[in-house]
């Protein structure tokens, strides 16, 4: 890596990528569990108590969660000008999906408490569907990315499994946040949610990590070449752990005095931050796999000095007013009301 | 024949136009909800809080749709305007991180404080976290409209290899009309946050709401309403000539002048002709248009025929300009008279207060004349002498176009429908309903040490 970076004699679009990737992953995780929570709203009529609940542990949130999105965009937008249009001009129709859902999303939550009582199920079932229209396009798209934009049919197969399997996985970490921040027959409910949604995932996982490499020529030599192979093969090994050790916990949760409800939580940020490091690993240094590297999308110098700055101060203030926002909220979430 | 440079700008001009109108009422109405909420921590009066806990959700659920709306816009750059990116996306994308790195995060988190941590936080944090929204989303529309600006009147940079490239990123920022679009934009939010305000509270009172609070608010938002709208004719008169100096061919399309001529007159009614380049119907006052941007009776106004195939369409600016001033006027005359009314009689009569219902939207008019007279007034050039927006359009077939702005727009159309029928049974409920003293007590006994809890409030409910 060294040597590219000598070679272009250019540090700065590395740090971006670094930026990028960890806005991505903050998106993922963050707006994950919320739109985790938003895919698992039982719609039974009996169940209007559990959603105003489910939807109070996400609302004070949610907001913030979504803004990551903006981040992630927006630093490809100045980082990485050209690989933008690229990504975007091919992903055209299904970004524009995506966005219906994060508006029916977004105004729902807001609806649903404010509208008369009749249209309260209808906001409900907006945000139930604005969700999985979210998670759906997200993981098509993703697999569009992973596949380079390829529009044949295996490809397009691809991205199905690869929708299911980002669906799934929001719904895991949507489900452990429920398991943490819910009590009683909501809580009892999460675990069985995070149960199957956990083995959803795995599913899911597997089904990518088996694909990839053999479409990808790029991706099958960097996994399965020496010694890398031995550092490629903790990732799927620890991984796998994460599932297993998860599914074991869960099958005994819930513990009296709520004990351990937070470690379903933990363990799929865990196993999320290691698939996310995988896709890193399987295409840095290119952004635009099989078409453009970081040094060929960067923008100017000047203008990616001037953002750095700017990042360097304000990150870690986002991060301590985040960190206050967690803290004033902490506990379960049927203390919340929403007035 | 719709191709997808007309698609894509008609999609654009939708979602901006969508966008626009729930910021124009955040940016300024969560410093009125700062307002009330300081009020009532200095002066324990619940009426303040009332008021506050009403609007609160009314902004809530307008920042919802700004929130929506904005991240829909902010992918559009991507999707169908690529060479702009590739073109100026060294200026546009630092601008935007840094309104994403300080204001987004700063508005969003501090907001669910806001909405719901006023049982968990001591009063002093909530209030905090009011003010932190509010410099939030004027901080948004500090980097908004320098980008904008900067595509009106491009400063601090360099071109190479056809790329431009920041050369000093304070000339970048606090370019030449930026101080006065800033402004004029911030007190447009102002008034119509006002008006807002002053609208939903009448028809509250019109509808039987016998409480202080709607009273309180309507006449906090008559009151700011008659400072702001001097003051906004006074910016927007200096806006106008910052526009003279540095795009004549808006002011000349915006003030219907064709030729190049001396002492032109001010019109009050006219209907600009493409065809014959001249103006049909005219109706002015002579020398006053000169007066105006020269400050000489005689003074010159370059004519658009000095800019033939390089200015803006002169209709959509001719009349929205009118349109935007005349509500403003309008503005003016009905604050004033409201607040004469409020010192001389100490009420309002049903009339004035159904004049002020019809007026609940009056700033969204005034706002979107307004910015149609801007960004229409740019054209061709999306940046003013670098880069024609038909240069920047997308590649992308016209059908897939064609089926996102009918997306759009259904979903436009259902958001209105929903957000103004919201209001209004937001409303009608609180006519009803005491907003303060209906709200939960604490639920846990630890978090008594909050200084307005319920009970707090029965006691010094009589000084309302």
């Amino acid at each position: 890596m060294n040597e590219m970076v000598n070679h272009s004699g250019d540090w700065l679009p590395v740090v971006f990528i670094g930026l990028m990737g960890v806005a991505v992953l903050a998106y993922a995780i963050l707006d994950g569990y919320d739109l985790g929570v938003g895919i698992l709203l039982p719609m039974g009529e009996d169940d209007e108590l559990q959603r105003d609940t489910m939807i109070a542990s996400i609302g004070p949130f949610w907001d913030a969660n979504e803004t990551w999105l903006v981040l992630a965009i927006g630093l490809l937008l100045i980082a990485f000008p050209a690989a933008h249009s690229l990504i975007l001009m091919h992903l055209y129709i299904p970004v524009a999906i995506m966005l219906i859902g994060l508006i029916m999303r977004g105004v729902a939550f807001d609806f649903r408490a404010k509208a008369a009582v009749d249209h309260k199920l209808a906001w409900d079932r907006t945000f139930k569907v604005g969700s999985l229209l979210t998670t759906l396009t997200q993981g098509y798209m993703l697999g569009q990315y992973v596949m380079g934009f390829d529009q044949s049919l295996p490809s397009l197969l691809f991205c199905a499994v690869s929708a299911l399997g980002v669906t799934a996985a929001y719904s895991y970490i949507g489900a452990a946040w429920l398991v943490l921040k819910t009590e009683e027959k909501l809580q009892t409910r999460a675990v069985r949610w995070t149960q199957r949604a956990g083995r959803a995932s795995l599913v899911g996982v597997i089904a990518v990590c088996a694909i990839n490499p053999l479409v990808n020529p790029g991706v099958f030599d960097r996994w399965f070449t020496f010694p890398l192979v031995m550092f490629v093969l903790l990732i799927p090994a620890l991984c796998f752990l994460g599932f297993v050790f998860n599914d074991i916990l869960l099958a005994r949760l819930p513990k009296a005095d709520d004990r351990h409800s937070a470690v379903p939580f933990a363990i799929v940020v865990g196993i999320f931050t290691l698939c996310f490091s995988g896709i890193g690993f399987s295409f840095f240094p290119e952004i635009v796999p099989g078409q453009m590297n970081i040094w060929e999308a960067a923008s100017a110098r000047e203008s990616l000095q001037f953002i750095l700055v700017g990042a360097v101060i304000v990150i870690p203030v986002i991060l301590l007013y985040t960190a206050f926002s967690y803290r004033v909220f902490r506990g379960k979430a049927t203390d919340l009301h929403y007035h | 024949m719709l191709d997808t440079l007309i698609l894509s700008r008609i999609q654009f001009a939708a979602n901006i136009s969508f966008h626009i109108l729930f910021p124009t009422i955040t940016i300024a109405l969560c410093w009125i909800l700062f307002f009330f909420k300081l009020r009532f921590d200095l002066t324990d009066n619940p009426v303040w809080m009332r008021a506050y806990r009403f609007w609160v959700k009314i902004f809530a659920l307008t920042f919802a749709l700004g929130v929506v709306s904005g991240i829909t816009m902010s992918f559009q750059f991507g999707t169908n305007w690529p060479g702009y990116m590739e073109t100026v996306g060294n200026i546009a994308g630092p601008l935007l991180g840094y309104e994403v790195l300080t204001a987004f995060f700063l508005e969003a988190t501090f907001l669910g404080i806001m909405l719901f941590g006023i049982k968990r936080v001591p009063s002093k944090i909530h209030t905090f976290s009011a003010l932190m929204v509010a410099i939030g989303t004027t901080l948004s529309a500090f980097w908004i409209l320098a980008l904008n600006s900067w595509m009106q009147t491009p400063a601090g940079y360099e071109i190479r290899d056809g790329v431009v490239h920041a050369t000093s990123w304070l000339e970048v920022i606090f370019n030449p009309s930026f101080p006065y679009r800033l402004a004029h934009m911030l007190l447009a939010s102002g008034l119509t946050a006002a008006f807002f305000v002053c609208g939903l509270s009448a028809y509250r009172i019109l509808k039987g709401d016998e409480k202080q609070a709607p009273r309180l608010a309507l006449k906090t938002g008559l009151i700011l309403a008659a400072i702001l709208a001097p003051l906004q004719a006074f910016v927007g008169d200096l806006h106008g000539l910052n526009t003279f100096e540095h795009q004549p061919q808006k002011v000349a399309a915006m003030e219907g002048v064709w030729e190049t001529e001396r002492g032109a007159p001010l019109l009050l009614f006219a209907v600009p002709n493409e065809e014959t380049r001249s103006n049909d119907f005219a109706v002015g006052i002579p020398n006053l248009a000169s007066l105006i941007l020269t400050h000489e009776p005689d003074g010159e106004i370059r004519g658009l025929n000095e800019f033939e195939g390089d200015h803006p369409p002169v209709k959509p600016l001719f009349f929205g300009f009118r349109i935007m001033v005349g509500m403003g006027l309008l503005m003016l005359a009905t604050a004033w008279t409201g607040c004469y009314l409020l010192r001389r009689k100490q009420q309002l009569p049903p009339v004035f207060l159904k004049l002020l219902v019809a007026m609940t939207f009056s700033g969204w008019v005034a706002t979107l004349a307004g910015w149609y007279v801007t960004e229409v007034g740019r054209q061709p050039w999306l940046v003013t002498g670098i880069l024609k927006t038909a240069d920047a359009v997308t590649p992308v077939a016209p059908a897939n176009v064609g089926l996102s702005l009918a997306l759009y727009l259904i979903v436009y159309v259902i958001l209105m429908w929903a957000y103004i029928h919201t209001l209004k049974r937001m409303a009608l409920k609180s006519v009803t309903v005491e907003e303060f003293e209906t709200a939960e007590p604490v639920a846990d006994g630890s978090l008594t040490n909050l200084p307005h809890s319920h009970a707090h409030t029965e006691t010094c409910g009589g000084t309302a």
